[in-house]
């Protein structure tokens, strides 16, 4: 084990708590959905930057951010039908993406690959871990007032719109730090299944919140061992989503055991 | 474009009930003069107006794991609002620790109201806009949302413009109407705005209400 492993691992865990508090907002902003479709617009940039042997995380950051736009527009109009149109984009970036990744990095671009990290790579992910928990913790008066009633919220002061933008914004670097690790398919897995495993356990949000990163964490780091250890293989994102399933599962058992009902 | 060619004034004090059938740009009026929707024409409050907004309870996600306090305290943080004033509107509105502590899904049709209430008074708005305040409450319930609007007119001299169906609580407590509908604008007294003839006009039916009054 060297530093450069090291690096990887830690910057692999603080993904885990930033796709932890991430996934309980966009959970509790009903656009679960829309989340997990903003992940695999990654896939196209990933697939043009393995084609030109560019680095695949500027490749897929570009395609990330842009498609990122476009889910904010498209969610403003909401006489449009956002789910139909949500639904043509995932398509679209799909086979976008699997058409111009090279064979033997698909699997990679799909299912991320566990490497070694440099330390330049490690400080601009702890960076951007750092931005999303600030943006978080710093306006989340605005976030609350913003999921209680965006119409309230507005009535209230709040600039909704661009409030909006810079939760799409943060979701989409918490994704594009994840994207290695996980892949352009899973990593939004991450986000979302810890935040809908911690909803069942808990009405409170601070609680919720918090359990949500926690769960987060833990799937990584069982799902890492797992696949290490057991597996032998640097493809982790699978093992941290079956860990993270898992753990969902029994989560609906402890729910229904607190409510007193027969399994 | 649902509305046109409409045209009033509020006075300090008054309680304005905007009445008219579905659809006829009630919610979107009340939107409109917080700016909240793009329109046309003028909007002119008072440099002393401040507002308070009591939306439909729709308006609301209830799923949402949160506690009264806790709503309350994010906007009187988010307005950098005195911690008094938390317990001001706590007191005047006798909201318990209890309430402050229960989850909104917890919460009954006339508490959550209650709750939107208390919201809108952070801040210390003296003008009220509030839309359909009393839908899907029982009559009691009803009743006490009703006395303590109206009980915060007349302590506390708030303006209020309110959008409603109970034609019974507009013309017990409105001291204007404003009645919108698809071809006709009228404002007046309630006396003068709900006869017979105008309502029939305006929504299409006689209404029941007409004969309650009778009675008296």
């Amino acid at each position: 084990m060297d530093a450069n492993h090291d690096y990887a691992v830690l910057l692999a865990a603080l993904f885990a708590i930033a796709a932890g508090l991430i996934g309980s907002v966009a959970l509790m902003k009903r656009m679960v959905l829309a989340s997990d479709v903003i992940s695999h617009l990654a896939l196209p940039g990933l697939g043009i930057a393995f084609l030109l042997k560019g680095n695949p995380l500027v490749g897929g950051g570009a395609t990330l951010f842009l498609g990122t736009l476009l889910v904010w527009q498209l969610q403003k109009k909401t006489e449009l039908a956002t789910d139909a149109a949500i639904g043509v984009v995932f398509a679209a970036c799909l086979g976008i993406g699997a058409l111009v990744t090279p064979q033997e990095d698909l699997l990679e671009a799909l299912f991320g690959n566990f490497q070694k990290l440099s330390l330049a790579g490690f400080l601009l992910g702890t960076a951007a871990v750092f931005l999303v928990v600030a943006f978080l913790v710093g306006l989340k008066d605005r976030l609350v007032l913003d999921l209680f009633s965006p119409e309230l919220a507005a009535a209230t002061g709040v600039n909704v719109a661009r409030l909006d933008l810079g939760f799409l914004l943060v979701f989409s670097l918490t994704v594009l730090v994840g994207l290695r690790f996980m892949g352009a398919l899973l990593s939004s897995a991450l986000i979302i299944i810890p935040a809908a495993t911690a909803r069942q356990l808990t009405g409170k949000m601070t609680q919720f919140i918090v359990a949500a990163s926690a769960i987060s964490l833990v799937s990584v780091v069982v799902g890492f061992l797992v696949s290490t250890l057991v597996f032998e293989t640097s493809t982790v994102g699978p093992t941290v989503v079956i860990v993270s399933v898992l753990l969902f599962a029994m989560s609906l058992l402890v729910k229904k055991c607190r409510a007193g009902q027969p399994i | 474009m649902v509305l046109r060619e409409l045209s009033f004034e509020v006075y300090s004090g008054d309680c304005l009930a905007i009445i008219g059938p579905n659809g006829s740009g009630k919610t979107l009026l009340l939107k409109a003069l917080q700016q909240l929707v793009p329109h046309q024409g003028e909007i002119l409050w008072s440099q002393t107006a401040h507002l308070g907004y009591v939306p439909q309870s729709i308006a609301a996600d209830r799923q949402l794991p949160l506690r009264v306090g806790e709503l309350l305290a994010a906007k009187a943080r988010f307005l950098h609002l005195a911690d008094q004033e938390m317990e001001q509107v706590s007191s005047e509105l006798n909201l318990k620790p209890e309430f402050m502590a229960a989850g909104i899904g917890t919460l009954s049709g006339g508490q959550f109201q209650k709750a939107l209430i208390a919201f809108a008074l952070l801040g210390h708005p003296n003008v009220l806009l509030f839309d359909e305040p009393t839908a899907s409450l029982d009559e009691l319930a009803e009743e006490r949302i009703y006395e303590l609007v109206h009980q915060l007119q007349s302590q506390q001299g708030i303006t209020l413009i309110l959008v409603s169906h109970d034609l019974s609580v507009v013309y017990r407590y409105a001291s204007r109407v404003l009645c919108l509908s698809n071809d006709k604008v009228c404002m007046g007294s309630p006396k003068e705005i709900m006869t017979p003839e105008m309502l029939e006009e305006l929504y299409g039916a006689p209404p029941k209400f007409y004969r309650h009054i009778q009675e008296h």
